[in-house]
């Protein structure tokens, strides 16, 4: 079996809050071209990983490589010294840190739970802020307007891209006034504007209707086809996950449960175990 | 179809036509009105308070930093301003306190007006370090703090050869004709508006909007806070030049925060965010509390010889006031909230409104 490029590998990331170990000793792979779930009961610490990758937090001890570079490492300092509860306490001695603008620079785009898109700006606007990542031109020739050819390579991108994904009738409607759907796919975009090589999405169907679901789960399929993707995603509707993914890992307390295909996981015991009771009042 | 250029660009055609005839009413105030007219006045403390606005929205309106370090930028460019453009000859009738000058020649206008705008940027990039780590109320109360220091600063007997200590300097280059004014100002608020509708502009706004998605859409935010916080300063410190020349004659207690309020205060009548607003609200706030209220603050008697009631010294400020209250009250957003000022869209929507008279006429002429 050839093996896959690597693209994510978070190794042994604990993050604790004060006494709370939140995410506990994690570690999991995300290989070029795959989609992979992180699951798991409420609370269980998914967001919280989430924000570790994406460098929102810093991890309390362990380390992340992308594409096979180190971009975050840490170590308990301060008075974590003295509070660390996790493992491997001692295995990481240098201490890494991008800020999340780094990360996406280098090719993690994400998107918001709770959908944070440009209020004030058109659909149009809301992608092409995203573009302004890749300029070459400084600050004064762009105040003058001297960088036309640029200016206009980024508003075809685009255009192109919106009308890869649908957008380009609303495209100089405010973002706002959008329906829910849209401004999903919208926020996606704005994403995939960046030109990532890993997509991160965190709750994607969250407050969606079947129906809606349903599309999103298309939409995901055919953006990975489209921009040869790798995706990573949170997600609580357990139809999308099981349709899409090629891998899922379950947590719990922060720990890792179980990790496998979708079939693997739906027959785990201790998933199982995880979720009864809490499956009523969680989906 | 393809678009024309005029389908393109009616828009910007028509705003510049306003540009143009606003440019030609100030030649003919120039060149006609007479030379007590309080247009003269009038119009270069607009130009003045007009630049300071746009720069003040450019920070607030539209990178979301609410900062309230206006008066001293202005101060540092008013000063840098005046120190540089005294005659040789003059300096030491001015600075007769301190034997002489430090600063011992006089530059033209134009580059000590950059000079002044590139004080006040250096002095924003200093600042700026350790005040844009914080947010809203707190960045502007230690922006306040910086306005004070600096203010206090320049009066110290010590700088005394440079800054002239307490005591105010004058005799520097001011010219009086308006068009001068306005020309500092039209190009100013023309690299504001480039630099707006640029993509660093674009990438202003998305912070403004929301901190966290520009950070996850690679926007740093540390640099773009900075780039927005120098410009802006830049510009009021060249505001600060300009009422330097209003004024021809520069002391710090010019700069209290109360002119950062009255700023300020433009800029939330003519609507955050909107630079043709703040240029319009400059305009009516300082023409009216400098000269079309003027009239209440005379005592003045009825033709029987009784004393009209309430006019008086201070009672301007009390219909000011009032005044002010009313715009807030029932325009939420200031006069123009987030939207630019457009001749053609102004246009348009009287027409639709006289054409929708018109049919409406004729549809009850044909039922009659």
């Amino acid at each position: 079996m050839s093996e896959a490029k690597n693209v994510l590998h978070v190794e042994n990331v604990t993050m604790q809050f004060g006494g709370v170990v939140a995410v506990d000793n994690l570690t999991m792979d995300v290989n070029e071209g795959e989609i992979v779930a992180l699951i798991g009961p409420n609370g269980a610490g998914k967001t919280t990983a989430f924000n570790v990758i994406t460098g929102v937090y810093e991890p309390t001890n362990g380390a992340i490589d992308f594409e096979g570079k180190r971009i975050i490492e840490n170590k308990p300092q301060g008075k974590m010294k003295k509070l660390y509860a996790g493992q491997n306490n001692g295995v990481y001695t240098s201490v890494i840190r991008k800020t999340p603008d780094c990360l996406t620079r280098l090719g993690m785009a994400r998107t918001f739970q709770n959908i944070r898109l440009f209020k004030s700006m058109t659909v149009f606007d809301n992608v092409l802020t995203a573009k302004h990542m890749r300029r070459t031109s400084n600050y004064f020739t762009a105040m003058l307007h001297l960088n036309g050819k640029e200016e206009a390579a980024m508003r075809q991108q685009t255009l192109d891209l919106l009308t890869l994904v649908g957008l380009e009738d609303v495209k100089d409607e405010l973002a706002t006034s959008l329906p829910y759907g849209k401004q999903r796919k919208l926020e996606i975009a704005r994403a995939l504007a960046t030109n990532p090589t890993l997509l991160l999405l965190d709750e994607p169907a969250a407050g969606m209707n079947p129906q809606e679901t349903v599309e999103l789960t298309e939409f995901i399929r055919y953006i990975r086809e489209k921009f040869n993707l790798t995706i990573l995603l949170i997600e609580h509707h357990m139809n999308l996950v099981m349709d899409i993914s090629d891998r899922i890992y379950v947590i719990d307390f922060g720990k890792e449960i179980c990790e496998g295909t979708p079939a693997q996981v739906q027959s785990d015991p201790r998933v199982i175990e995880a979720y009864l009771g809490v499956a009523e009042d969680d989906e | 179809m393809r678009e024309t250029f005029w389908d393109k660009n009616k828009r910007t055609v028509c705003n510049l036509g306003l540009v143009a005839v606003i440019f030609l009413a100030l030649v003919a105030i120039e060149l006609f009105a007479p030379s007590t007219s309080m247009w003269f006045s009038v119009l270069r403390k607009v130009c003045t308070f007009s630049l300071a606005a746009v720069s003040m929205n450019l920070l607030n309106g539209f990178t979301g930093l609410f900062s309230l370090g206006q008066a001293g930028f202005m101060l540092l460019g008013a000063y840098t301003y005046a120190i540089f453009t005294i005659p040789s000859e003059a300096r030491v009738s001015v600075f007769r306190n301190y034997g002489t000058s430090v600063i011992d020649f006089q530059m033209p206008l134009i580059p000590a007006l950059l000079i002044a705008g590139v004080v006040a940027a250096f002095f924003a990039f200093l600042i700026g370090l350790p005040v844009l780590r914080l947010k809203s109320d707190y960045l502007a109360i230690a922006t306040l703090g910086f306005a004070e220091i600096v203010r206090g600063l320049v009066q110290l007997q010590q700088f005394g050869p440079v800054t002239n200590g307490p005591d105010p300097i004058n005799k520097f280059t001011s010219p009086d004709n308006v068009l001068v004014y306005a020309g500092i100002t039209g190009v100013c608020v023309l690299l504001i508006v480039l630099l707006i509708n640029s993509t660093y502009g674009r990438a202003f706004k998305a912070i403004r909007d929301d901190e966290i998605a520009a950070e996850a859409m690679g926007i740093n935010l540390a640099h773009h806070k900075r780039l927005s916080f120098v410009t802006s300063s830049f510009f009021c410190g060249i505001a600060g030049a300009m009422l330097a020349m209003c004024n021809t004659s520069v002391s710090a207690v010019t700069f209290t925060s109360s002119m950062t309020y009255q700023i300020l205060l433009v800029v939330v009548i003519g609507g955050i965010g909107s630079v043709s607003g703040s240029i319009l609200a400059a305009f009516i706030y300082y023409s009216s509390s400098e000269w079309w209220l003027k009239f209440l603050d005379v005592e003045t008697f009825t033709q029987a010889g009784t004393k009209v009631p309430l006019l008086g010294p201070g009672f301007r400020m009390v219909v000011f006031s009032v005044l002010i209250m009313i715009v807030v009250l029932f325009f939420h957003k200031g006069m123009l909230g987030s939207r630019e000022m457009s001749v053609y869209d102004g246009f348009m929507k009287i027409r639709r409104l006289f054409c929708r008279k018109q049919t409406a006429k004729t549809e009850g002429g044909e039922q009659a």
